[in-house]
């Protein structure tokens, strides 16, 4: 088998003792980094991205691989012990996986969340050899018209983030696509809503908007009633999921693999939609729709399957059409052309040994993950016993050099008092900030493929409608809307119903 | 029928519509475009508009039949106090440089909450400016000054 030789290809690159130990050391430098509250993955890469400057291209691919999972979990403990998430997929986690982590629970998510992505990771690495070039086909039948509609419905999806009114989580996301709006004009350059600020014309930050809505919101929430307040967090039962829970996350975490599979195959964008769509299945087609919200597991397990797939497809994209499926993909392309490689279309087929043997460093670098975490689970949860008068200014002050430290742009951080005071608010109204942070990542992909879409067909608005993926995507996001929308009608009806009885 | 207000609803759709037409008066002032050739303001002005619209509905379902929300107390102290913190690191760390910056931004911040007491305020902010220091600049080489040019004399 080609597909066989190609896997082992990247084993003997990649299993290499001392690219091996050189993995280990960037996974427990990105877990490090990447657990300070109020750094997320993006900023961890960045600031442990020179280190591999130092290396010959391999080792240092191989070690960035390493930082990348670090982070990336670092990442995920933080949204589930303090509710921060540095990234739009670890917002989804951190839904359920606070909640979990607040009565008690933190550990088995935790430890669903590494065992979850360790076996998507597995999963996505045969199915990438097994399927990578006709994968690669199919994303070129997506043009803009059918990215259009996947993220419009991607958007519409989202609405099961939240768990107050379909109306208001639909405010949020527009909210959340308009604030993506701020910044320079992609087709013409011209400035929009920049207010004469030219460090505002790349527009707003996401780690200021995510810091700002999660971080600064929550702490305000956490102070408000001081007084009266006992303990946040309940007692740590146990580190381990039960045997209950391990029957639960199974299913989950599968779907999560094939939806994340599939969506990371989509150049610019599916990545981003894998954990929230799978999210969004999960609560659907579960029988305690209640839970979610209130600390499902399955909702830490799917998601972060999803998530974890998904970033292992996204290299068919990255490698052969050079997109980067989110700002730390993006820096990775940056390590890539330092290290001398550029993405383009024939690096399948010109530069075998790396493609594989960057997939199989991927995998690796989760096996590492793997093992370095789950032992330390009883150290992270430990966390969660820093006394709250450490932990919230320890929660601003590294937020704020963390988003600084991004593009040395103060704006970034005035932007997170902006974000956090809005998002305050808005949540004290019954609004939930995950939908519009979604939204905020989703809208300049949607603006894009909509005016694309319009050049490419002449203006002709039918476009969506009369190519087929695209009319079935449209088909797909109006019934999504009306499931959203419609449960809450109805019970408005009962009600009245039953007042005038 | 029983009419409940619901001041959050309210509120929250208010915000909706005065951002969303915030964004709609902004966009006006772009050029528009057509289909073919949407110009920078057109997707805004559609964005804007439904995020206003769905502002109005919320206020309107806030006035009929609003959801039930305890608003509870804001705390100003914590506001203000956090908000000086996070523009006083954004507007002095280069000029003051990473020591000073971070240890005003720690101390203000001890002070967000109504319990603190004067030595655990310090006690903290001595600890989070030298762990940070050393964290970020000794540890991961970030380019910044530990004293501001601001500080030399």
């Amino acid at each position: 088998m080609e597909l066989l030789d190609n896997l082992a290809l990247g084993f003997s690159t990649a299993l290499l003792i001392q690219n091996v130990l050189y993995c280990f050391v960037g996974v427990l430098l990105g877990t490090a980094v990447g657990v300070l509250p109020g750094i997320g993955p993006t900023a961890t890469v960045a600031m442990l991205l020179p280190i591999t400057f130092n290396f010959e291209p391999v080792t240092a691919l191989i070690m960035l691989a390493g930082i990348y999972y670090g982070a990336q979990y670092g990442g995920s403990t933080t949204a589930i012990l303090i509710n921060l998430p540095g990234e739009s997929s670890a917002a989804v986690t951190a839904l359920d996986g606070h909640e979990m982590a607040r009565q008690g629970r933190a550990g088995p998510a935790l430890a669903s969340a590494a065992i979850g992505s360790f076996i998507a990771g597995s999963i996505a690495t045969v199915a990438l050899a097994v399927a990578a070039p006709p994968l690669a086909r199919v994303a070129l039948q997506f043009g803009p018209a059918e990215y259009f509609s996947l993220v419009l419905l991607g958007l519409i999806v989202s609405i099961a983030l939240a768990r107050g009114t379909a109306l208001k989580a639909l405010a949020m996301i527009f909210l959340g696509v308009l604030l993506g709006t701020v910044g320079q004009d992609i087709y013409t350059g011209t400035p929009r809503f920049v207010f004469g600020q030219r460090e505002l014309y790349g527009g707003i930050d996401f780690v200021s908007v995510a810091v700002g809505m999660f971080g600064v919101a929550e702490i305000l929430r956490n102070l408000e009633n001081e007084q009266t307040r006992t303990a946040v967090v309940n007692k740590v039962k146990n580190l381990w999921p039960t045997r209950e829970d391990r029957r639960r996350i199974v299913g989950p975490i599968l779907r999560g693999t094939g939806l994340g599979a599939a969506l990371g195959v989509l150049p610019g964008g599916g990545h981003v939609l894998a954990s929230f769509t799978s999210y969004a299945v999960e609560k659907r087609i579960s029988k305690r729709q209640r839970e979610f919200g209130h600390g499902a597991i399955e909702g830490v397990a799917g998601p972060e399957s999803a998530n974890n797939a998904a970033a292992q497809t996204s290299f068919i994209p990255l490698l052969t059409l050079g997109l980067p499926a989110h700002p730390v993909m993006a820096l990775m392309v940056g390590a890539f052309i330092v290290h001398g490689i550029t993405p383009g279309p024939n690096v399948i087929t010109d530069e075998p040994a790396l493609f594989w043997g960057l997939i199989a460093s991927m995998w690796i670098g989760n096996v590492l993950l793997v093992l370095l975490n789950l032992p330390l689970i009883g150290m992270w949860v430990r966390m969660l016993r820093i006394p709250y008068q450490v932990l919230f200014p320890m929660i601003i002050l590294f937020a704020s050099i963390g988003t600084y430290s991004l593009g040395f742009n103060a704006f970034d951080v005035y932007a997170i008092v902006l974000f956090g005071l809005l998002g305050y608010v808005l949540i004290k109204c019954g609004c939930e900030p995950a939908p519009l942070l979604l939204g905020f990542v989703l809208g300049p992909l949607l603006e894009e493929n909509l005016r694309r879409a319009l050049i490419i067909s002449r203006g002709d608005a039918t476009v969506f409608l009369t190519r087929p993926i695209s009319a079935v995507l449209l088909a797909v996001a109006l019934a999504a809307l009306v499931v959203a929308v419609l449960p809450a009608i109805r019970r408005r009806r009962e009600m009245v119903f039953t007042e005038e009885d | 029928m029983e009419r409940r207000r619901s001041f959050p609803d309210v509120l929250a759709g208010a915000m909706f519509v005065l951002l969303g037409g915030a964004f709609v008066v902004g966009s006006l002032g772009y050029e528009l475009g057509t289909p073919l050739r949407m110009g920078p303001g057109a997707f805004p002005l559609l964005v804007g508009v439904l995020v206003a619209a769905l502002g109005l509905g919320i206020v309107v379902k806030g006035l009929v039949a609003g959801e039930v929300i305890v608003f509870g107390r804001i705390p100003w102290r914590a506001v203000g106090v956090i908000t000086l913190a996070l523009v006083f690191f954004g507007f002095t760390v280069r000029g003051l440089g990473f020591v000073p910056a971070s240890a005003v931004t720690a101390l203000l911040t001890t002070l967000a909450s109504s319990r603190v007491r004067p030595l655990m305020a310090v006690a903290v902010t001595a600890g989070l400016t030298v762990a940070s220091a050393l964290i970020f600049v000794v540890g991961l080489q970030l380019r910044l000054p530990l004293w501001g040019p601001w500080l030399a004399f």
